[in-house]
């Protein structure tokens, strides 16, 4: 046992509860709580290493994980995160309630409500689902992906997965590459980088663009080469083929060719580049496995590492709201 | 039938058939318009008359609605015959034309025969059906035009699903022109609007909506124009919701295309920020757009580009609306608000108050062909008295519609209903 991993009363007093009862967009921090957010979660990065991984901050507290649409790394991090931290974790998948039965999103949230859970962290498919969900019940509720919108918790864990590895977020350069269109991921890493001070760039065919995207506060590249150009971070996006209507690329070849991330392209990046890339991948569409394999280069699995921590941290900032309440 | 005949002395009296807006008496006798008195003298009147003194208030021929969606036949738990005439009441609203978007579609006589004899029953406000311009709304086939005008139906249209196909198109416009019948149509290019349920722009990117263009709704107005000059026939241009298409329009009206055009007072009110954070009471087919489009249509309807406003009311119950955005069911209802948000651009200042009342009385009667919408001695008594200063919060829930989805709950307007009178009948009393 090392003496790193802070104990619960080291946490409790380290932890910055959120300002408000729900976490469904990275605009419901200010850069000072997702500073705090990122140094709770490399705690956690510590507690983790260890080889017992458990303190019993959310005991007694428990944790409903609503995933209506499939998810293995976001749901599995969720349900670890809330163990860890000795919460008790339900997870309910639309499968196996009664959803199919008819039941609506809002009227399963009552219902699960009516169970006195502390927290729900709910993915759905369609945009705005988590904030319709939080203003049907009591507890607090977690975004972890409502459609093209937001996943907050993802843009934290890549913050902090830049932030270890380069020292710092702001002032890099970042290029987030791919199907920028539908891509909640975006979105949040959009917003959250900018508020930090990174230099963000999007890059991508006009046809997975969304409308007027220069006025996010970002640099627009239709050429990967150019786009990658002198970037810090090049974090690609899994190309969201079941999401497509109707073909906004005329074939996965042709975008690998045009899109994909190989060595030669990724040449033109700044020395010392690091890949990134949320998961699923789709090896040799958006990325080539050389690339995505070669830890000197890729973060990847650093990303699902401090994927769990951030949700430690996401769900002890939470609990940490809910007792002042 | 005689009823006691009715005087409203000191009103204020907009009249769009003479373009009369001042002080004047009027009174009611038989159904009908038997006296108005421009001014401040007083009328001689008989002791059997009930006299209302207006103290000013607002008297105007009651409202024409050429938009509104109800659930019967066929989804009765959203609106009935009998709730949607009590909503117009309510509202001011002595006429309102039914989409034929029901279940059974009104494709067929029958149907609009049904609907005329529900009507009857209620005795409230006048309903006429619109008639669907093809078969089943299908778009391919066009329905039996002749049969359904016979019947009673006053326009045809497709309601919310273009005619796609040109060729029918084209033969609809000719064929129900020969007969008489006025044909809507809502500008959409469906392939564009595929999917979307909000208008294209940063706001629906970064809010992760699926958006459709303004180009679609302005590619099937060209073609529909291109249309109309290919025909010579009518078209009454439904719900334009932009400043592009706009521009179509005025450039066809100026060459003297016979085209007429509606816009919903819901885009006349609000524009897409009003989703918010995704509030579903303001998805709407089209959907809400821009501000600068919304200050365009304002501008159209002040110089009469814009002809008819309608309340596109469109009911849909808590279960239909109380869903992720994309899932939700669109439109709201607008029967009870349309006036009052109506006067809003009065109290703004932006456009007069009689082009207001014009827009919504005697342009649409004219578009149908009505007698009502005029202060006329002889027309029916079709009338409306409005404390247009009287301020309101806007409750949904104590909305007499049974749907509650009012884009508006919650909203400040100016406006009350004080009393309406269909054919005479007193049908709404405050």
């Amino acid at each position: 046992m090392t003496a790193l991993a802070p104990g619960v009363e080291e946490v409790r007093a380290r932890t910055f509860p959120f300002p408000g009862r729900h976490f469904l967009s990275v605009n419901d921090l200010d850069p000072v709580q997702v500073g705090a957010l990122l140094d709770l979660a490399d705690e956690f990065v510590a507690l983790n290493r260890q080889r017992a991984k458990k303190i019993d901050l959310l005991k007694g507290r428990t944790l409903i994980n609503l995933f209506f649409e499939a998810s293995t790394r976001t749901q599995s991090s969720f349900e670890l995160a809330g163990k860890r931290l000795g919460a008790d974790v339900v997870n309910m998948s639309p499968r196996a309630s009664s959803i199919v039965k008819g039941e609506t999103l809002v009227d399963t949230a009552v219902t699960l409500n009516a169970m006195q859970p502390d927290i729900l962290v709910i993915r759905h498919a369609s945009s705005g689902a988590a904030s319709l969900l939080s203003q049907k019940v009591s507890c607090g509720v977690i975004n972890a992906g409502d459609g093209a919108h937001e996943h907050p918790s993802q843009a934290m864990l890549d913050a902090l997965s830049m932030r270890r590895a380069f020292g710092r977020v702001g002032g890099l350069t970042v290029a987030i590459c791919g199907d920028v269109l539908h891509s909640r991921v975006a979105r949040s890493n959009v917003a959250l980088l900018t508020m930090l001070g990174a230099n963000v760039r999007v890059v991508g065919p006009p046809t997975l663009m969304p409308t007027d995207v220069g006025r996010w506060g970002v640099e627009t590249h239709h050429d990967l080469r150019t786009g990658i150009a002198g970037a810090d971070v090049v974090m690609m996006l899994r190309l969201q083929l079941e999401r497509m209507q109707g073909a906004l690329v005329p074939s996965t070849r042709e975008y690998f060719r045009l899109w994909g991330l190989d060595r030669e392209k990724l040449a033109r990046a700044a020395p010392g580049v690091r890949v990134m890339h949320p998961g699923p991948m789709n090896r040799g569409v958006e990325i080539d496995s050389d690339v995505a394999d070669d830890l000197g280069v890729s973060l990847i699995q650093d990303q699902v590492e401090m994927g769990v921590a951030v949700r430690m941290a996401i769900l002890a900032s939470m609990a940490a709201r809910l007792d002042n309440r | 039938m005689s009823r006691q005949p009715i005087a409203f002395t000191g009103a204020r009296l907009v009249d769009p058939a003479s373009g009369y807006d001042g002080p004047g008496s009027l009174v009611v006798a038989d159904g009908r318009i038997g006296e108005v008195k421009h001014g401040d003298g007083a009328l001689a009147l008989s002791s059997d008359v009930r006299v209302v003194e207006a103290r000013g208030a607002l008297l105007c021929p009651g409202l024409v609605d050429l938009r509104v969606k109800t659930g019967e036949p066929g989804a009765e738990p959203k609106e009935t015959l009998k709730s949607a005439a009590r909503a117009a009441a309510a509202g001011g609203v002595t006429s309102i034309v039914v989409q034929p978007d029901t279940d059974p579609v009104i494709d067929d006589p029958s149907v609009a025969d049904f609907i005329l004899r529900r009507a009857r029953d209620i005795e409230l406000v006048h309903v006429y059906p619109a008639g669907a311009a093809t078969k089943g709304l299908g778009g391919k086939a066009m329905a039996e035009i002749g049969l359904l005008r016979e019947a009673g139906c006053v326009y045809v249209t497709n309601v919310d699903r273009p005619v796609t196909d040109s060729r029918v198109m084209r033969r609809l416009l000719a064929y129900a022109g020969s007969l008489g019948m006025l044909v809507a149509h809502r500008p959409a290019d469906p392939w564009l609007a595929n999917g979307a349920v909000a208008n294209e722009s940063e706001f629906a990117g970064r809010m992760g909506l699926a958006s459709e263009p303004v180009a679609g709704e302005t590619i099937m107005l060209e073609r529909d124009l291109a249309l109309v000059e290919l025909t010579g026939a009518k078209l009454l241009v439904d719900q334009i919701s932009a400043a592009r298409p706009l521009e179509s329009l005025a450039r066809a009206k100026a060459s003297g295309l016979p085209v007429i055009a509606t816009a919903s007072i819901n885009h006349l009110s609000f524009n897409e920020l009003d989703i918010g954070d995704y509030r579903t009471f303001c998805k709407l087919v089209p959907p809400l757009r821009g501000e600068d489009d919304r200050l365009a249509l304002i501008e159209a309807l002040a110089s009469g580009l814009v002809d008819i406003v309608v309340s596109a009311h469109a009911p849909a119950p808590a279960e239909d609306k109380r869903l992720p955005f994309d899932e939700a069911a669109p439109g709201a209802v607008g029967l009870e608000t349309l006036l009052p948000a109506l006067l809003t651009l009065h109290h703004e200042g932006r456009v007069p108050l009689a082009r207001l009342i014009h827009a919504v009385t005697l342009g649409p009667a004219e578009a149908i062909g009505l007698e009502a919408g005029r202060l006329t001695v002889g027309a029916p008594a079709d009338l409306v008295l409005c404390d247009i200063d009287a301020p309101r919060l806007i409750d949904a829930a104590e909305l007499i519609s049974k749907s509650k989805n009012s884009a508006f709950d919650g909203r400040r307007l100016q406006g009350q209903v004080l009393m309406t009178l269909v054919d005479g009948r007193i049908v709404y009393e405050a």
